[in-house]
């Protein structure tokens, strides 16, 4: 029975990955329907969506976190699917749940599949049952007392973790009994903050571990596969900055296993769609089940790549009810991708937050790049979200070859009037030990405490003297009353006044060229 | 036209005139012959004894860069005729200072009162954008003559939220 695909879908987020699923949507001829809270008007996904609904407030708690107005533009336009690509509802079971009550076809795992993924405890149980190792610790709750004494088991130092966690938050490194006490308050009273839980578990600390994850796919007719890993060790804050596929210390004996056990665990919380298992590996290439994403990553494209599949594709399938289109012995990973993550912050102050109005972008282009990208020249970037601009992505057939076209193309990325992140990358791809693809988790907190290089005589202060003053020059030609002097014909007309908000210079022309 | 040019704190003194389909220019000195196109707005593409260079152009509340190879300077060009801008120029090291909001954010905090004695470096404002907050310093030792933005207040990059004289 073929089922027959949506025909309409609702995308339930914004920036870059609501412009990724948008275009997926065109390509499988599906309308797209946009949503956006009032600071995002001018946002990319509401122009490139055949339709759009504005929800609410900036606030996201009241317009990308409010089911009850999401759910109504999806009703009030005719959708028959949802996509929430990452973070915001991406991983919320209620949300799930109340799309499938109101007849809406959750691109994305079954609520109850999400929610046992979702508590950190109940999936490190499961796992525990099936046999898949996890990093040496709790697999439920803790009260202090009982914190004491499984830490003392598994040695210090340990790490403190919440259920429901993610991103960091209620978090911490522990060295030792003494430090116990507090930091168990404190984590707790973070995560009882951050997700209204406090539930509290251990795990062995591991020291610069990598951090390496593998995408699996399943069907809702019981087929299911491995797609290869992304490393992902280049982290601030527990923030991923850089990934890349394959992991250069993954080989095909290691990846079919890493392979396997992400499918046993798929398969142990009764997954369907698109997912993601994350381990921890350690200097001897052990590898322990960390946690599953239960969503499309950020860094996705990275497996289209080296697989040739388009993941947001075989999503929407999925979820309409088709078998996957080939099995596992069918899928082969093919050179090498690596991402950079294009944040609108300043490398220079601390990583701070740096939104306003971009004024000049140029994006990169040619062999082997990829921009998956939210943002275009003339836009404001709001204040009130995570501050990912754009993914730049570079293939090659090596990891070599990658990182060299990579810089490349950095080199022609240019994002001017707020600050980005790009120098970072620049540092990152020319130290000596990631081009060795020696990183682990530690990497990029040790290559920024690194002082800088005596700081490089800049070549270039002449050519930007006299760039100065021919700006200074040639821009006298632009000013608007020069044009006025020097448009002849066209200043006799009586220009129309433009009702549709094109410029009247433009209706000016179409008439001459209607005459 | 004869300018002078800051870049990075230090005067170039520029000429420039029109030759042929190019222009001719003589820095600190030293003559040259070249081509310039204006390929888009803030970018210029510069043609100097055959080599070429992409200068782009970023103009923002703190002021005017240019970036050429990765590399960025700051610029300040200032017609050496005009007793106006040098005015202006010596104006900005002493005097009124104003303290600008560098992005659009909130105001949380106003933490000295108005006509109140501030030490140069002591935080005056605290304005908050994507979840983190930035303190704004005096720039120098003075007092307090205006504060222009209440708590809560919204604000947009470039603008003054209070003035030290």
């Amino acid at each position: 029975v073929v089922t027959p695909m949506f025909k309409k879908i609702l995308i339930a987020n914004r920036g870059e990955i609501a412009v990724r699923v948008i275009r997926a949507c065109r390509e499988l001829g599906i309308a797209s329907v946009a949503v956006y809270s009032e600071v995002d008007r001018a946002a990319l996904h509401v122009r490139k969506a055949d339709e759009a609904y504005c929800i609410g407030p900036a606030s996201a708690r009241d317009s990308y976190l409010n089911v009850e107005r999401i759910l109504d533009a999806a009703q009030r336009s005719g959708c028959d699917a949802v996509h929430p690509g990452y973070g915001f509802l991406s991983e919320n079971a209620q949300f799930a749940q109340a799309c499938q009550d109101a007849g809406l076809r959750f691109i994305g795992p079954t609520p109850a599949a999400m929610k046992m993924m979702g508590s950190k405890t109940r999936a490190r149980q499961a796992m525990e049952r099936v046999g898949v190792s996890c990093v040496p610790g709790s697999t439920h709750s803790l009260e202090f007392a009982e914190a004491a004494r499984v830490a003392a088991q598994v040695g210090y130092p340990i790490m403190l973790k919440a259920a429901a966690g993610g991103g960091g938050k209620g978090m911490r490194w522990v060295g030792s009994a003494e430090e116990l006490r507090s930091s168990f308050d404190a984590a707790r009273s973070e995560s009882e903050r951050a997700f209204g839980d406090n539930e509290i578990y251990i795990e062995k600390f591991i020291k610069n571990p990598r951090h390496i994850e593998m995408q699996v796919l399943a069907d809702e007719h019981g087929h299911i596969v491995y797609l290869g890993e992304r490393e992902c060790s280049l982290q601030r804050r527990h923030q991923k900055v850089l990934e890349e596929s394959p992991s250069p210390i993954v080989d095909a004996e290691l990846r079919q296993r890493m392979g396997e056990t992400a499918v046993r665990v798929a398969v142990a919380g009764g997954y369907t769609n698109a997912g993601t298992v994350e381990f921890l590996v350690d200097q001897n290439r052990n590898f322990y089940f960390l946690e599953m994403n239960t969503r499309l990553q950020v860094e996705h494209p990275l497996t289209e790549l080296i697989t040739g599949l388009d993941l947001v594709h075989l999503q929407i399938r999925i979820a309409a009810g088709e078998e996957l289109p080939f099995a596992q012995s069918d899928a082969h990973i093919r050179g090498h991708a690596m991402e950079c993550r294009i944040y609108a912050e300043d490398p220079d102050n601390n990583f701070f937050p740096s939104p306003g109005k971009i004024t000049l972008l140029i994006e990169p282009s040619g062999p082997g790049i990829r921009t998956d990208s939210g943002m275009y020249e003339g836009w404001t970037v709001p204040v009130d979200y995570d501050p990912l601009l754009a993914k730049l992505i570079a293939y090659g057939s090596d990891r070599r070859q990658t990182i060299m076209r990579l810089e490349r193309a950095l080199g022609e990325f240019f994002v001017g009037g707020i600050k980005s992140n790009v120098s970072l990358f620049r540092k990152v791809l020319r130290d000596p030990d990631f081009m060795t693809g020696e990183i682990d988790t530690g990497f990029l907190d040790r290559l920024l405490s690194k002082p800088d290089a005596e700081p490089q005589e800049k070549e270039y202060a002449h050519i930007a003297a006299i760039a100065a003053g021919l700006f200074a020059a040639m821009d006298q030609n632009s000013q608007p009353r020069a044009i006025a002097e020097n448009a002849g014909p066209w200043r006799k007309k009586s220009l129309p006044v433009s009702r549709n908000g094109t410029s009247s210079w433009k209706q000016a022309a179409r008439l001459d060229a209607l005459r | 036209m004869v300018l002078d040019v800051l870049i990075d704190g230090e005067t170039h003194r520029l000429e420039l005139a029109r030759h042929g389909g190019g222009w001719l220019c003589c820095l600190n000195g030293r003559e040259s012959a070249l081509d310039a196109s204006l390929v888009r707005p803030n970018v210029l593409s510069l043609l100097m004894e055959g080599a070429v260079y992409e200068v782009k152009r970023e103009i923002t509340p703190v002021g005017l860069h240019f970036w050429i190879g990765g590399e960025k300077y700051s610029a300040e060009v200032y017609d050496p005729r005009s007793f106006r801008t040098r005015r202006h120029a010596a104006a900005a090291s002493d005097g009124v200072q104003k303290l600008v909001a560098l992005m659009p954010g909130k105001v949380v905090r106003v933490l000295v009162p108005e006509k109140s004695q501030v030490q140069a470096g002591q935080g005056v404002l605290v304005v908050e954008a994507m979840k983190m907050q930035n303190e704004l310093k005096s720039p120098k030792q003075g007092v307090v003559k205006r504060i222009l933005a209440a708590e809560g207040a919204a604000v947009n990059a470039g603008d003054v939220l209070a003035i030290v004289e």
